[in-house]
């Protein structure tokens, strides 16, 4: 029996109708405003003090910071009193703000590190090098930057007392990240040693140091240490304030990394070992990169932590950014612009801890990929 | 990296000198001054310290090496400043440093000569309409936390039998702002810093400061105790800056009157007759280059705190003895 071309339009074949189309209010806009926004009497609630605060806040804001505001670059304060802001005053600080005291005719000198600096932090986020030379470029990075800025080798010395701005805060954090974290390292696995001397020393000094807040190291290292130094031996207050950092960041990062390496399971270990791997081969190779790709996200916001705590350096008289900031408010001169001194550097401390973030997030991200 | 952390410059001197051949031998002089106190030390927008306890600084550099440039300021926050100048991380401060018994006696550090009388004064709104510090009883007073004014204004309400609440925060700009709106009644910090933390008031005529001034501070640059010629140098050095505004011996006319001057007192100060620069071990021009550097005590004072300054501070008891105000040079010869 064969069927005909025609019987197939007796069968009963069953047809869908075509969808509806979804219900005006779940798509679209409206759909989206009522699942996000209005879901519930309370969510609704919520939109509209939000929505009422807004429009409070956000056109105020806007005419302080930029319509209303001076943008002249005149030197000299305005003398009609505005109801905007009065950038004037931040660019007339602005070279004090970025690198403090340091001389006008050297100034060049700093101009170069922070584009050196700005550069290698751009390919570093465009991912255009490989890690290994990366990580050699970063670590030998702050020798030729700190030549530049102190001098040395035919370049007149600058005094580091004349070093301040966003450029001491920089190069403290920056210092501080580089060295702590091959530290860091080290204790983390000096904590996890079978040897029991080194154990305990690296348990001792994460400890105490975990113990205690980076404001009183710095206060140690600045205020009571010359007391025990020997008459006229004079270490530098900035290096006593920057080994005091290390020391600091090195603790948590210590703690960070051993959080990883407590992740890599022991079978691992002992298989590495069967096949007569040594114990520093297993970790070099084998333990300590998966560890470091697991702690990746924390060790970054220790970074963005250490960054802004620089800003405490104020406390034994280095004038910082945020010190600039507040040395520069108090200027006779320019009395009463601290509005204007504090939400610049409020943005600058923003756009640095954001790019941070933003870098320790897109590592993440291609973690999770490979 | 163990070569960049060396290369750090660490400044280790074997041999402990007297203080003016260490700075002599290595050129500059090394100053401790605050981090930034308005019209006393503050960076100005093109990276020079400037003020009143920086311009006394650069007279001794002027003094003793001739030139008021040759000199290292180092910011020190309130509690680095005794023992900077103690270990001798600096060879002076010269920081709004209040001279007491104990910092003297026991703190390793000698004061020179009180450059600046200041002391604890109150303001207050004038709504308010008292007129006098001993009728706030009752009041709430802003204050900042861990200086001598705390415990000033402790003493001041139990020797007048007054309730004064204190309320206690962690820096002046702080204070202020919880007096300006309204969280106390009174604001008490030095009067120094009174006539200018008024100013960025947001009406500053509605505010006065009240007569009372209920603590001593008499301010004055510190050195390590021990090295008797360099204290001399130091005090002797602003006792000369006083010295020249008696004498009427400006910035300006100065050279003029050590070549013209018949009176034997500016004779002996500038060096035209007797001995004095040889006695602290410096030369006969020791304080004509002072003089040139800074100008004398008034100008000094004008230029940071005077009127035609935003500070504006009354000179009030550091006025001369002869204008009915404290500051007395010690005779010059």
């Amino acid at each position: 029996m064969t069927i005909s071309p025609d019987a197939s339009k007796e069968l009963h074949v069953f047809k869908p109708m075509p969808d509806l189309p979804a219900p005006l209010e779940s798509v679209g806009i409206i759909g989206w405003l009522k699942g996000n926004l209005f879901s519930s009497k309370i969510n609704s609630l919520l939109t509209f003090a939000a929505l009422l605060f807004l429009w409070k806040a956000v056109p105020p804001l806007i005419s302080w910071t930029i319509i209303d505001a001076t943008w002249s670059l005149s030197s000299t304060p305005d003398p009609t009193p505005k109801t905007g802001a009065c950038w004037t005053f931040i660019f007339v600080k602005f070279r004090v703000l970025m690198v403090g005291l340091y001389p006008q005719e050297l100034l060049w000198r700093p101009i170069l590190a922070f584009v050196i600096f700005g550069v290698v932090c751009v390919l570093t986020a465009l991912r255009r090098l490989q890690t290994r030379l990366l990580i050699a470029l970063w670590f030998f990075l702050p020798l030729p930057l700190f030549f530049l800025i102190n001098g040395g080798i035919g370049l007149e010395i600058v005094e580091q007392s004349l070093w301040g701005g966003l450029m001491l805060s920089t190069g403290l954090a920056a210092i501080g990240i580089i060295m702590s974290i091959p530290l860091g390292i080290l204790l983390a696995l000096g904590r996890r040693s079978n040897m029991v001397i080194v154990k305990s020393l690296c348990i001792g000094i994460i400890e105490s140091i975990r113990g205690v807040p980076l404001i009183t190291i710095l206060f140690m290292a600045s205020v009571m240490l010359p007391i025990f130094l020997p008459r006229g031996m004079n270490i530098n207050n900035l290096l006593r304030v920057q080994i005091g950092i290390i020391l600091f960041s090195s603790a948590y990062i210590a703690e960070v990394v051993r959080g990883g390496l407590q992740a890599i399971s022991q079978g691992q270990i002992e298989a590495a070992a069967s096949i007569g791997l040594k114990n520093w081969t297993i970790t070099y190779f084998i333990v300590l990169p998966q560890a470091l790709r697991h702690v990746i996200p924390s060790l970054i916001g220790r970074c963005v932590a250490l960054f802004k705590d620089t800003s405490l350096v104020i406390i034994v008289g280095l004038l910082d950014f945020l010190g600039m900031i507040k040395a520069s408010a108090q200027d006779p001169e320019w009395l009463g612009y601290d509005a204007e001194a504090y939400v610049f550097c409020a943005l600058i401390y923003w756009i640095i801890c954001f790019s941070m973030s933003q870098y320790g997030k897109s590592i993440e991200h291609r973690n999770q990929w490979s | 990296m163990v070569i960049t952390a060396l290369s750090f410059i660490m400044m280790v001197s074997t041999v402990w000198s007297g203080t003016l051949e260490d700075i002599q031998k290595k050129g500059f002089l090394t100053c401790g001054i605050s981090e930034g106190v308005p019209g006393f030390s503050i960076p100005d927008s093109t990276g020079q310290w400037k003020g009143f306890d920086v311009d006394m600084a650069r007279a001794v550099a002027a003094a003793v090496l001739s030139d008021p440039q040759k000199i290292k300021f180092v910011s020190l926050a309130s509690k680095q400043k005794i023992i900077a100048v103690s270990s001798g991380q600096v060879d002076l401060t010269s920081r709004t440093t209040t001279w007491t018994l104990k910092r003297d006696a026991k703190q390793g550090v000698d004061f020179t000569k009180i450059v600046f009388y200041d002391g604890q004064g109150f303001m207050i709104s004038k709504s308010l309409g008292v007129d006098s510090a001993t009728k706030i009883d009752g009041a709430t007073v802003c204050v900042t936390a861990g200086t001598t004014s705390e415990l000033n204004l402790a003493d001041f309400a139990r020797a007048n039998g007054l309730k004064i609440e204190a309320l206690v925060f962690d820096g002046k700009k702080e204070a202020l702002n919880a007096y300006a709106t309204g969280r106390c009644d009174c604001f008490t910090t030095d009067v120094s810093q009174l006539a200018s933390l008024r100013t960025t008031l947001a009406k500053p005529e509605d505010h006065q400061i009240m007569p009372e001034v209920i603590s001593k501070e008499p301010l004055a640059p510190l050195v390590r105790h021990g090295d008797n010629q360099w204290k001399d140098i130091v005090t002797w050095v602003i006792n000369g800056l006083i010295a020249a505004e008696e004498n009427g011996i400006t910035a300006a006319n100065v050279l003029e009157k050590k070549e013209t001057s018949n009176n034997p007192v500016v004779q002996r100060m500038l060096g035209k007759s007797g001995d004095t620069g040889s006695y602290l071990g410096l030369d006969a021009d020791w304080l004509v280059r002072a003089i040139q550097a800074v100008g004398n005590y008034g100008e000094i004072y004008d230029r940071h705190f005077g009127p035609s300054t935003k500070l504006n501070i009354p000179r009030g008891v550091n006025k001369l003895w002869t204008q009915g105000g404290l500051q007395y040079a010690l005779p010059i010869r």
